[in-house]
């Protein structure tokens, strides 16, 4: 598996959430997505790049145009250095969240794509990977 | 620093020679910008900005454009500087008017100084600095002129994203259009519930058409404003929720089981008026 292309983002404001939905939706159109992976993908970044403004205190995404033999992809890592999650397993609960939200953001993400990976320890940050395959 | 001789010299002397030369210049040079702009507005324009470097010129201090003899300078730069803003300058193309006048002015010093390389070779750089200073503000003019646009762009979208229409007694009509999560969301929805409680309305119709993306955060914004106006007596459908907006939704696991959705505006409108007891039928003859 190859990397193709890459981009870094800032993620520090809501506008920022925006450029990161219109950046992921500018890179699935190019590497051909359809319209329902497109959407999948832009929501999954917002979710992301929300959590990192609400709870992470900023941080970044790194945008990756993915090849390997018979299929191409879309890997969105995003990450912050903010005070990183106690239980990742209860983060990832439906219905669970410290902010006031619907607490559907994570455990959506995850359901929005081909594959999900979390990284977080309390005072640690947190790092999210997702992929999604054409 | 005292007024510069020279330069003072041949802009009285040759105010009208430097003036043709400037706009031949000015109408030969690649920044021209003959979609934007007319050639009577610039012979104007350079006509005027000449007269009043001359007066500067002759009673003013060169090293110092921020005084009051270099008033009428600035303010006739910087209102030219945001009418091009305005127009569609470039800030370059704005602050080359300026900066396009050192040539004849250059020429002119050449010709009157003569051979005295020292006094040339002074009153040139004088020149220079002088006009690279108002070339800067012109720029900076510009960059002015252009955030009152982004101002005033920001400020009628804000304007625009907010109608709340009426589409029938008793139907309301919210077409939102855009990002819907930021701050300004809240006050559509505030909005929305307001003309409810104004027109008695017992259906209001939210369109999400125009929201690119329904993410977690703005399908709260929408489940409140729905249980809000429910509390207020007011069913809400929800319209608009196109194929990949629906497959999203089902899985961020969003429950809209509560809410009457429908794909579009049209079919929302006639649900609410059947809601209301009233209905579309084609007139007798046609089909």
């Amino acid at each position: 598996m190859a990397v193709v292309k890459h981009e870094t983002r800032e993620i520090r404001s809501a506008e920022d959430i925006v450029l990161v939905r219109q950046a992921v939706r500018a890179w699935a159109i190019e590497l051909g997505f359809r319209l329902v992976d497109q959407t999948k993908l832009v929501t999954a970044a917002s979710e992301l790049a929300r959590n990192i403004v609400d709870y992470g205190g900023g941080g970044t995404v790194v945008i990756e145009a993915l090849n390997d033999a018979e299929r191409r992809g879309l890997r969105l890592r995003f990450e912050d250095h903010g005070p990183g999650i106690e239980d990742v397993d209860t983060a990832l609960r439906d219905g669970y969240t410290t902010g006031g939200g619907l607490g559907l953001g994570l455990g959506g993400a995850r359901r929005l794509v081909n594959e999900f990976e979390i990284v977080s320890a309390p005072g640690r940050g947190t790092r999210v990977t997702i992929t999604r395959w054409r | 620093m005292p007024t510069d001789p020279w330069l003072a010299h041949i802009v009285s002397k040759f105010e009208s020679e430097i003036l043709a030369d400037w706009i031949q210049h000015q109408l030969a040079a690649d920044t021209l910008r003959r979609d934007l702009m007319s050639e009577a507005e610039l012979v104007e324009q350079s006509r005027a900005f000449l007269g009043l470097l001359r007066e500067a010129v002759q009673k003013g201090n060169l090293a110092d454009t921020t005084g009051p003899e270099w008033t009428p300078v600035r303010e006739m730069l910087a209102c030219v500087s945001r009418a091009r803003a305005k127009q569609g300058f470039t800030a370059s193309e704005t602050a080359t008017f300026v900066f396009s006048l050192k040539q004849p002015l250059f020429a002119r010093l050449r010709g009157e100084v003569g051979t005295d390389v020292d006094a040339l070779g002074d009153a040139v750089w004088r020149t220079t600095v002088l006009l690279d200073k108002l070339g800067l503000y012109t720029a900076e003019s510009y960059q002015k002129g252009r955030e009152e646009v982004i101002a005033r762009q920001q400020q009628e979208m804000m304007e625009l994203s907010t109608p709340v229409v009426k589409l029938w007694e008793g139907i309301l009509a919210l077409p939102l259009i855009g990002t819907l999560d930021s701050a300004r969301t809240q006050i559509v929805m505030e909005n929305l519930l307001e003309r409810i409680v104004e027109t008695g309305a017992s259906i209001a119709i939210i369109d999400i058409t125009g929201v690119p993306t329904v993410d977690t955060l703005v399908a709260q914004h929408l489940l409140k404003t729905v249980a809000a106006a429910r509390l207020m007596g007011a069913d809400c459908i929800i319209s608009g929720i196109r194929p990949q907006i629906a497959q999203t939704i089902v899985h961020l696991g969003v429950e809209l089981t509560n809410v009457i959705t429908k794909a579009t505006l049209a079919d929302a409108f006639t649900v609410a008026l059947e809601r209301t007891g009233a209905t579309i039928a084609p007139r007798s003859g046609h089909v």
